[in-house]
């Protein structure tokens, strides 16, 4: 057993707790395989019976590397959320497993489960409703040292919380305020300090900044990077601003409806989407320079998200697709790196035609995409329900 | 109730020549139990027929406040207006009676919201609520009501409208619940629109649509657009001119492509240094030091002075009013001003 000294804050871990070896950077620390979550809808009041399910995360499969960043993008429904939460295990795992450092933690439950909550801990969205309004600061940052009293023992804990405000850039003589005292960045740098307390290895950021006010974004950013190579922390960082999640991320996962469908390095993804929700993704959005206004080439995507509890046969996008082809009803494309691309177009792409985009196309596309949205209007429910079937079949 | 009526017509008949909107010297104050805070200290703008300025600020910087005055929908009190003016095709509409102001608000300026869900009346149907224009400002019958309200969904692009007219909103989508909004706001063909944040609540992609939807709506019935953001991008899309807001004052004035390529004010600087940039990648982001000041104490000089990197003891003890910006042989530049002592060294910094 050994201790592991390069934890955060540099405390000994007790021997009790396992997961306390190494893993070297740029191996996985956390394995995730086909993971779903599905929330049942149910009918009737004392005879509840389920006709159906959300489907939230709908078999996601990752690694996050020890001490990379792992961004997560997608509109809102797409499930980014609920994966962090299923990570974090507030939620279980429907079905398909999270490895961290190797052992299995999606079905643990009781003092194993407490064992692995202290090493993936969270920062909230929105710095307002994630703080107790009645609690200080000090009972705050310091309220998962009543969960876990081995990281810091009674005595140290005023002085642990003063060293996170510290850490944080926050006064530590701001130990006795209450949040309303604070404002949003200041917020969001005491819901850091919480996640810090426990010594994590890795912090799962879902939305950190989208709350703040823009000049105050940049601080927390820049907060969240220093911390990261200061204690050798690995980020999963949940986010709609692509060109924040950009700047901070080592790779890049793109979610839609439930499934990840493309994961790759940043310039991978930025510079080389091969998924078209990517591309529309991305052409979607508004970018700081006026210059560009005339020569932008945007997709505009038609319609909205469907249901996740009724999601589109085969490949979930195809109903908002300007490249779908009955093949893309039929059959439901894997995320793995096309076979028929090369360079930095070649990672892993869910789809079927899987392409760069060739700029100036986008007209015709936009025009095929418009007529692929009525046919999906068009299409009949018996249609829908064969689709169902399908998944439901796999 | 008909001098109201003929002078809307007579409006319709003389095409009016100046600025559609016409904001002078305009002051807001909120009075609060620790003190008055002073969320609007003497804004400028104009807008024309056509064209689309963006009010760019942070949260508490006045932008939504000075919509509110624009619009008269502030609550009196505790808010009150101790100085200045919003003229309308000429006309001071703080001078105005009750019955005037009612009669400009929804038919000739109107508002989109940022969050649809909470300005939409939940227990009525969208088409109730957009017919409910046509049945208060028209007297159109019911029937008459619930067509325009079709039609409307229409020119707002929502799939199916006659079978969705009947529907409520939760039964909507974000992005639709925006259009319907929109709709609602074009129903009596306004001359001058004011968007909210109009898009803070969307995914980027329906950002999008809605954006394109109200950017084409606006050149088909060439209204004035006042868009209030945040967001650099967004600006940058969609804006003819630029204000830009802090501490409840005008701290830039410029033309889109001006104030991109060449801030003249440290904090409009700030803000586009600290858009996360390509080459930047794994160096420290920009970032504006400091906090947005608290309204009840906004600091002595210029608000912005204690987060300025350029700030001299003059900041502190003068309030800088906006500067015509000109090219450094004194040539002027049309629509722009600064509130900068030094917008000169600003201008050339880079």
């Amino acid at each position: 057993m050994t201790a592991n000294g390069s934890s955060a804050l540099g405390a000994t871990v007790p021997e009790e707790v396992a997961f306390a070896q190494e893993v070297p950077r740029g191996e996985p620390i956390l394995e995730v395989r086909d993971l779903v979550k599905h929330f049942p809808l149910t009918k009737g009041i004392l005879l509840k019976k389920q006709v159906g399910a959300v489907k939230a995360v709908d078999g996601v499969t990752f690694d996050l590397m020890q001490g990379e960043t792992l961004g997560i993008v997608g509109e809102s429904g797409c499930g980014k959320s609920t994966l962090a939460k299923v990570l974090m295990n507030l939620e279980p795992a429907t079905a398909g497993s999270v490895r961290y450092k190797g052992q299995e933690i999606s079905r643990l439950s009781g003092a194993a489960l407490k064992a692995v909550r202290r090493n993936i801990q969270m920062v909230f969205q929105d710095p307002y409703t994630s703080l107790n309004p009645r609690m200080t600061v000090g009972d705050i940052i310091g309220e998962p040292y009543e969960i876990h009293p081995e990281v810091a023992p009674r005595g140290d804990r005023r002085k642990a919380v003063q060293d996170l405000l510290d850490v944080v850039g926050l006064n530590p003589e701001y130990i006795n305020r209450y949040p309303h005292q604070f404002s949003g960045g200041q917020r969001q740098r005491i819901g850091i300090a919480r996640g810090l307390a426990l010594k994590p290895e890795v912090i799962i950021c879902d939305e950190p900044v989208s709350a703040l006010d823009v000049s105050v974004q940049a601080q927390v950013i820049n907060l969240l990077e220093q911390l990261q190579s200061e204690f050798e922390l690995s980020y999963m960082f949940i986010a709609h601003d692509l060109s924040i999640v950009r700047h901070i991320s080592d790779r890049v996962g793109v979610m839609y409806l439930g499934k990840m469908v493309e994961i790759g390095t940043d310039a991978e993804i930025y510079d080389h989407a091969t998924h078209p929700y990517t591309q529309a993704l991305l052409s979607a959005v508004p970018v700081p320079d006026p210059t560009a206004r005339e020569s932008r080439d945007r997709i505009v995507l038609t319609g909205d998200v469907p249901s996740p509890a009724n999601p589109p046969s085969g490949c979930r996008f195809r109903t908002r697709c300007w490249k779908a082809q009955d093949r893309c009803a039929a059959e439901v494309p894997l995320l793995a790196a096309p076979f028929w691309l090369g360079g930095a177009a070649r990672h892993d792409s869910a789809c079927h035609f899987a392409a760069e985009r060739e700029v100036g196309q986008s007209a015709a596309e936009r025009e095929v995409g418009q007529s692929a949205a009525e046919r999906e209007v068009g299409q009949s429910a018996a249609e829908r329900e064969a689709g169902k079937a399908g998944s439901g079949a796999d | 109730m008909t001098t109201a009526v003929d002078s809307t017509r007579s409006k319709r008949d003389a095409p009016y020549e100046g600025p559609l909107l016409d904001v002078r010297d305009l002051h807001v104050e909120f009075v609060t139990r620790d003190g008055v805070a002073k969320a609007v200290n003497g804004v400028d703008y104009s807008v024309r027929a056509g064209e689309t300025l963006a009010v760019l600020g942070e949260s508490g910087s006045g932008k939504s406040v000075t919509a509110q005055a624009i619009m008269g929908i502030l609550d009196m009190p505790p808010a009150r207006i101790p100085r200045g003016e919003i003229r309308f095709r000429g006309r001071d509409m703080l001078k105005m009676g009750k019955e005037e102001r009612r009669k400009i608000r929804g038919q000739e300026i109107a508002m989109i919201f940022q969050d649809a869900l909470s300005s939409l009346n939940p227990v009525l149907s969208v088409g109730f609520q957009l017919g409910e224009m046509f049945r208060a400002h028209q007297g159109a019958s019911r029937k008459e009501a619930r067509d325009k309200a079709v039609e409307l969904m229409d020119r707002v692009r929502i799939p199916a409208a006659k079978q969705r007219v009947n529907d409520y909103p939760h039964q909507f989508s974000g992005g639709m619940r925006q259009r319907i909004m929109i709709a609602m706001a074009l129903a009596l063909e306004p001359d001058l629109i004011i968007a909210d944040e109009p898009t803070t609540a969307l995914d980027v992609t329906v950002q999008a649509q809605v954006m394109d939807l109200l950017a084409e709506l606006q050149a088909e019935y060439n209204m004035g657009l006042i868009l209030i953001t945040h967001d650099l991008g967004v600006v940058a899309d969609v804006a003819d001119k630029i204000a830009v807001m802090y501490a409840g004052r005008i701290v830039e004035t410029a033309p889109v492509h001006e104030l991109y390529a060449r801030p003249a004010h440290p904090y409009t600087r700030g803000l586009l240094d600290s858009i996360p940039r390509l080459d930047q990648k794994g160096q420290e982001l920009y970032a504006i030091k400091g906090l947005p000041p608290n309204l009840l104490r906004i600091p002595k000089g210029c608000a912005f002075n204690p987060r300025c990197p350029r700030a001299q003891d003059r900041c502190r003890a003068e309030v800088p009013e906006l500067y015509p910006v000109t090219e450094d042989d004194g040539a002027p530049l049309a629509g722009r001003g600064s509130a900068c002592f030094f917008w000169k060294e600003t201008l050339h910094d880079r």
